[in-house]
């Protein structure tokens, strides 16, 4: 087999001895270890003068294949400079491993021929390093993370090359039900749902990326602590979601979302009805949906035209307490906004109650204020009539905030920003040991 | 040569690497155009078995000589250290070439009983399954063009095909053989421990009569008689889903036991699509947990523009039945191992679906 495709193709003499080293190796099959190494650095040895490489190479799908099922702790993975085409999903399952590109521009894995698999790049390991290549059009997820401890994605970037749409894959980059976790100086474009979705998951940093033109820029979702800062949502319909979903083993609590960028993320929604980013409304720039104790600091919101930020419950989503798990709490808590920038946004708001709410109070050229609360508190959390000062929504920005009354159908919107000034105690910063 | 005396199978365990033919296994192979398994190796059947683009299955185990499996009511037997275990996947042939298949019962038991030859049916891929010292490893192995052995085949492949069905209507699939990594996909049922199981072998779904060259016999009698199962209490404490093509069983039987076989290695409390929050195993009660007015967690677009996982009484709401129903690749459920809708159970889920009481309150 490897005999024929060596006669059949054109090679540069450099490739075509690595070829017969991996060659080997699947004939000797489990004398692998350093015959991998060595193959990985005759490769590297390589990239210089092979500009071949570059081009389409549908064998290179069985050689990283076969090297994601050899790998061993302590492997790192190189893939040259090229674009390399897949058309089935990958697997890595063992920990400890890196896998690692010439750059996020240089070595690209384009899943555009993409027959089977629900995913580019399926990762159920711990110790794992992804960086500096690009995973390309794949049907479904680009990378997903399933289960690990200390994640560290790295200037990575997913695309879904053809511009945004809803029949892009859901999720750029993916890691849930992991522990320690980085995702850094990556760029995410496209995705029908999150560009970088961090679900389920505990001691989170993302720090640095780029999230433009998804549903959802960035999302974390069910986590418990995590960093968020000195990242560029925009162009997206929501830019970055602080979100718990019930019937989940975790609700999550304690996300840090600051320093970012968050400009006129008002791409029209192109997620799939019933899922929870379907109802985010075009033009929403951080958006807090039944988390708690979320710290929003030292953003730049810009021209986010249905608001710049938004707290909302479930509840307004219109799901019923009988459909959630018993002790699913939907209401946003202990919530902190302060040391922000804003300019524009509100003008045009996405919906259509929306859109009447804003006319109905602001007028035609009016624009709805930089804050959104959808009104819903949990009254049986009261003392003495009110929420405990710990739970409560503070903005301390000067800046006015929009009650909408959601609880009474809409019916008694008012400006609530004067007493809603607050503070709360700071959360404390995410450490990752590997930083 | 083998012609001059009577060729045989010796079946025996590999305690490390990858041998690179299955015949190095001598557990399941063809001589003299047939299909054959060596002495005490066990053929067995499910109750109810996962669908793999209607693909027949041949089943086997063999452990060691002297050695059993242990009984256990839920989960799957516990082998002894050496055990294979075999799945052969195959199909009748048309009389058109290699690459079209018959889609008809599988009747593997019947067959073997009789004559399985290697003229009327073509053979894909065997997966074999062995207990060593570090675990159960899972070694693929794909049959070759002159269906004489296999050869190992780790990092997957797609064969093209065209299904035939009996009224003469074509469909061509991609017919997918996932790679070794991918074997956890659905035989890592602990998304924390990652090691692979077998999922068949279980009290529950091995409890039925097998067609065996002899008679017709219970299956697991069979494996207590023949000393390769210990530790069993009576039969009438043996746990029995129902096969979910009888229509004589109740519907809710027929669907959980579908349910169960081909959604529950990952669909559990600690299965690795227990980030959906949907458990669809037996241990699960018919309720939100179970897909009921359950809100998809990152269903992407394998919502189908869709509510709730299972709307009571409507079916054409459920995500559930949209994503058995799809073979697009990222809306499709099970994710892996088949591009074909299986029609005939999606028919019984959607009935299923239709007959539960109640509903939800949005969507």
């Amino acid at each position: 087999m490897w005999a024929g495709y060596l006669a059949l193709r054109r090679v540069p003499t450099c490739e075509k001895l690595i070829l017969n080293y991996l060659g080997i190796i699947v004939l000797m099959n489990r004398i692998i270890t350093l015959t991998v190494l060595s193959a990985i650095v005759l490769l590297a040895g390589c990239e210089g003068t092979d500009k071949q490489q570059q081009t389409p190479d549908s064998d290179y799908q069985r050689r990283l294949i076969e090297r994601l099922i050899d790998a061993v702790p302590g492997d790192v993975i190189d893939i040259p400079e090229g674009r390399f085409a897949f058309d089935r999903s990958l697997m890595l399952t063992t920990d400890g491993v890196t896998i690692r590109g010439a750059g996020a521009d240089k070595t690209i894995l384009s899943f555009k021929n993409q027959v089977v698999g629900a995913e580019g790049l399926l990762v159920t390991a711990s110790d794992f390093t992804l960086e500096n290549l690009a995973i390309e059009d794949t049907i479904g997820d680009a990378l997903k993370v399933n289960n690990g401890k200390n994640i560290i994605i790295r200037g990575v970037r997913v695309e879904w090359t053809n511009g945004y749409s809803t029949d892009n894959g859901a999720y750029g980059l993916y890691p849930v039900q992991t522990e320690n976790v980085l995702i850094e100086d990556s760029v995410a474009i496209g995705a029908s749902d999150a560009g970088i979705y961090v679900g389920q998951s505990r001691n989170v940093v993302v720090r640095n990326n780029r999230a433009e033109w998804n549903v959802a820029g960035i999302e974390i979702e069910n986590t418990i602590g995590a960093d968020v800062y000195g990242n560029l949502a925009t162009n997206n319909t929501g830019g970055i979601l602080i979100f718990n979903m019930p019937n989940l083993p975790q609700a999550g609590h304690h996300t840090r979302v600051f320093n970012n960028r968050v400009i006129a993320n008002n791409t029209e929604n192109f997620g799939h009805a019933g899922t929870p980013v379907a109802s985010v409304p075009a033009g929403s720039g951080i958006l807090v949906n039944s988390n708690d104790r979320v710290e929003i600091f030292n953003n730049e919101l810009v021209d986010n035209n249905t608001a710049n930020i938004i707290i909302s419950s479930l509840h307004t989503t219109g799901y019923s307490d009988s459909e959630v798990q018993q002790n699913f709490d939907a209401y946003p808590e202990s919530i902190w906004v302060y040391g922000n920038q804003f300019s524009g946004g509100g003008e045009t708001p996405d919906g259509l109650d929306l859109k009447a709410l804003k006319l109905a109070m602001f007028g035609f050229g009016g624009r709805f204020p930089d804050v959104l609360f959808d009104g819903y508190i949990d009254q049986n959390k009261f003392v003495d009539g009110e929420l405990p000062p710990a739970l409560r929504i503070c903005i301390s920005d000067e800046v006015e905030v929009l009650n909408a009354d959601a609880p009474n159908g809409f019916t008694s919107p008012s400006l609530v920003g004067a007493d809603m000034r607050c503070e709360l105690e700071p959360l404390t910063p995410v450490t990752l040991a590997f930083l | 040569m083998w012609s001059c005396s009577e060729p045989s199978l010796v079946a025996r365990t590999i305690v490390s690497g990858n041998p690179p033919l299955l015949s190095d296994w001598g557990q399941v192979g063809v001589l003299n155009n047939r299909v054959v398994l060596a002495d005490a190796v066990e053929p067995y059947d499910l109750a109810s078995s996962l669908f793999t683009d209607y693909a027949h299955k041949l089943r086997t185990v063999w452990m060691p000589p002297g050695t059993a499996a242990v009984y256990r009511s839920d989960d799957v037997l516990e082998f002894p250290l050496g055990t294979v275990i075999t799945k052969t996947f195959y199909y009748p042939r048309t009389a058109i070439g290699d690459q079209q298949v018959r889609r008809a019962p599988d009747t593997s038991a019947q067959l073997l009983a009789g004559e399985l030859g290697v003229d009327a049916i073509r053979l894909i891929e065997t997966r074999i399954l062995v207990r060593r010292e570090s675990g159960w490893a899972a070694i693929p192995y794909r049959w070759n063009e002159e269906q004489t052995d296999a050869t190992l085949q780790r990092a997957g492949d797609i064969v093209p095909l065209t299904m035939v069905t009996d009224t003469g209507v074509e469909e061509n699939f991609s017919y997918w053989v996932p790679n070794v990594n991918q074997c956890s996909s659905c035989h890592g049922i602990d998304a924390k421990s990652r090691a692979l199981h077998p999922i068949g072998p279980k009290v529950r779904h091995l409890n039925k009569r097998y067609h065996f060259d002899t008679a017709e016999v219970n299956q697991l009698d069979r494996w207590v008689t023949a000393g390769i199962l210990e530790g069993a209490p009576a039969s009438s404490e043996w746990g029995q889903n129902v096969d979910w093509a009888d229509p004589e069983q109740a519907l809710t039987a027929r669907a959980r036991a579908y349910l169960d076989i081909n959604c529950s290695h990952c669909h559990s409390k600690q299965g690795p699509a227990n980030t959906s929050g949907l458990h669809l195993d037996p241990a699960t009660p018919l309720g939100p947990a179970f897909g009921l007015c359950k809100l998809p967690i990152a269903a992407g677009k394998g919502t189908g523009n869709r509510s709730y996982d299972i709307v009571p009484g409507r079916p054409d709401d459920s995500i559930l039945v949209h994503r058995l129903e799809s073979t697009i690749p990222d809306v499709m459920m099970p994710e892996i191992g088949r591009a074909l809708r299986h029609t005939e159970a999606v028919s019984m889920i959607r009935d299923w679906v239709h007959e539960l009481d109640g509903g939800c309150t949005t969507g």
